[in-house]
């Protein structure tokens, strides 16, 4: 579906892309990692069209570069940092919809899923918004359309836990039609979310692994910890995952995203020593659902 | 609504809400309220009275802010809304990228213009409510100078802008370039001949060429047919064009290398990296 044909860029003398040569097919949701400057977010600026570059990107056949419309128009993009836009939310979401050829109730419906408080914030500016607002509404632009293919950059670094659920489960809805492509720096941020690892490496691919499934991506599992003495940064920690706090510090209850289980195990792991004891349960799907 | 229209209105909307915009309107709007204040419209100066005296200083006013205002406000957003990261956003949803440019362009054009041009509206609406003669040639004429010189700066603040990479380097360009022309306005020409470093056919010419000098001229020769303050250069200039052949030529000149700057803009902007 997805072909980069033997793609390169240069930046005046440095090479950034080096004769990229990927496949993409329908249904699959690569990891795309790298270090800084590996090349991660020049390969997505080709694949929407926005940069120059030798060789060849087509998606079912067509280029994005000479056939924009018709080639963005199945593509959802979430940046990792929002554009400093400062028209109001409504005009924002109004132009997306126009041009998607989508509805806006549409992207606000998702935006609501999302957790925003919608019409609070339509008069608002865009670039007044939190960090977290504005990534849950590029999000809803992104998944409030038909887009076939997903192109995420960083897109879950600033939502809440109850917020990357939903996400998880937003993409999880979308599983069967359609491809996905998340950019990380790290493969823990976004390991459960993917079936395949494309590494970047000063501008090659040095790997391309297809990972087992972790499961359902909308799954989501009830957690207990127990701590062998309280501690501020524990409790700070677990509080921004919306931990309750059940006996004075020492024992904590709480949900994480099936897809966020790594990324929370990693947390843990920085308390290892005062931890003495981890329950976690999978939740009944229509528990979830509800 | 199409994608043209859409990006029109998104450009209008983001202007509205930039802090140069309210200083870009409130200088126009702050001159003509300065003029009525200082009683412009009671003065007598080589037989002009009423609102012909204020729309003549407004007009050479208007050339002295206008162009680096129109260049310094374009190429600053364009190039930093690229620098920001904005094009990366917006262009990345499905929008033609012709439906793009010009409909930027539309919409820079309509907030460039529309308040230069309500200045010189309220002038006039106020001079009904007093009972003061309008001239309305004169009004009409001048607005049409007023929409090809936005225009004219605008085509050369877009194509500025898909040239340069960062803000700084399109800032310096604009400001170069109207350093260039204001360099070149007659008073410069006139010091070259009178050192003999140029034909007089050449000075006429480069004045000729210059959107500013032709605008300057185009507005002097409403109030001075002859063209006398302009001394030999008028001969040139009334017997190359005629009066109504200049009057026109001031007009379409502008427009054109406006005209001819914005498609250079889009050319280039097509084939180059678009954030």
């Amino acid at each position: 579906m997805i072909r980069f044909d033997n793609v390169g860029k240069d930046f005046r003398k440095q090479r950034v892309l080096d004769g990229v040569n990927l496949e993409i097919g329908l249904g699959e949701r690569i990891a795309l990692i790298g270090s800084n400057g590996a090349g991660k977010t020049t390969l997505i600026r080709c694949l929407l069209g926005e940069y120059t570059h030798q060789g060849k990107v087509t998606i079912d056949g067509r280029e994005p570069r000479s056939e924009r419309t018709l080639v963005l128009g199945r593509i959802g993009f979430v940046p990792q940092l929002p554009p400093p836009l400062k028209m109001p939310v409504a005009q924002l979401v109004g132009f997306a919809a126009g041009v998607c050829h989508s509805a806006s109730e549409r992207i606000l419906a998702v935006a609501r899923r999302l957790g925003l408080e919608v019409e609070a914030i339509l008069a608002r500016p865009f670039n007044r918004l939190s960090g977290g607002m504005k990534q849950k509404l590029l999000i809803a632009i992104a998944l409030g359309r038909d887009a076939q293919v997903l192109v995420l950059d960083e897109p879950a670094a600033n939502l809440d836990p109850e917020a990357r659920h939903t996400f998880f489960s937003l993409l999880a809805e979308r599983l069967a039609g359609s491809t996905m492509i998340i950019s990380s720096h790290r493969l823990d941020e976004v390991a459960p979310l993917v079936n395949r690892v494309v590494e970047l490496d000063t501008g090659r691919i040095v790997l391309d692994d297809r990972v087992a499934e972790e499961g359902a991506l909308a799954a989501l599992f009830q957690v207990h910890l127990t701590f062998t003495r309280a501690d501020a940064a524990i409790t700070r920690t677990l509080a921004a995952w919306q931990f309750a706090d059940r006996r004075a510090g020492l024992e904590w209850h709480g949900t994480v995203a099936g897809a966020d289980r790594l990324r929370f195990m990693g947390v843990v792991a920085r308390y290892v020593g005062l931890l003495a004891r981890i329950e976690m349960h999978a939740l009944d799907p229509a528990v979830v659902l509800q | 609504m199409n994608a043209f229209l859409l990006t029109a209105r998104l450009d209008i909307v983001e202007s509205l809400r930039a802090r140069w915009f309210l200083v870009y309107s409130l200088v126009f709007g702050g001159i003509v309220a300065l003029l009525f204040a200082f009683g412009l419209t009671e003065s007598r100066v080589l037989g002009f009275i009423g609102l012909s005296r204020l729309l003549v200083t407004y007009i050479q006013l208007t050339m002295a802010i206008l162009p680096v205002f129109v260049l310094i406000t374009t190429v600053r957003s364009v190039a930093g809304d690229r620098e920001a990261g904005v094009y990366e956003y917006l262009l990345a949803l499905p929008v033609g990228l012709a439906a793009w440019f010009w409909g930027k362009l539309l919409g820079r054009y309509l907030v460039i213009f529309l308040p230069v041009f309500a200045a010189m509206l309220g002038a006039v609406v106020w001079s009904l409510f007093q009972a003061i003669d309008v001239p309305w040639a004169m009004f009409f004429y001048y607005t049409g100078l007023l929409a090809a010189l936005a225009w004219c700066f605008l085509g050369i603040g877009m194509l500025i802008s898909t040239l340069a990479r960062s803000t700084d380097v399109a800032q310096g360009a604009a400001f170069l370039v109207w350093l260039c022309m204001l360099l070149f306005l007659d008073l410069i020409l006139l010091g070259l001949l009178i050192q003999g470093r140029a034909a007089p056919e050449v000075a006429v010419g480069i004045a000729l060429l210059n959107p500013l000098q032709v605008f300057r001229t185009a507005a002097l020769a409403m109030f001075d047919p002859q063209l006398i303050v302009l001394g030999p250069s008028a001969y040139v200039i009334l017997d190359l064009f005629g009066r109504d052949g200049f009057r026109l030529y001031a007009l379409l000149y502008p427009l054109f290398i406006g005209a001819l700057c914005a498609l250079a803009g889009y050319w280039t902007f097509r084939r180059s990296d678009l954030p």
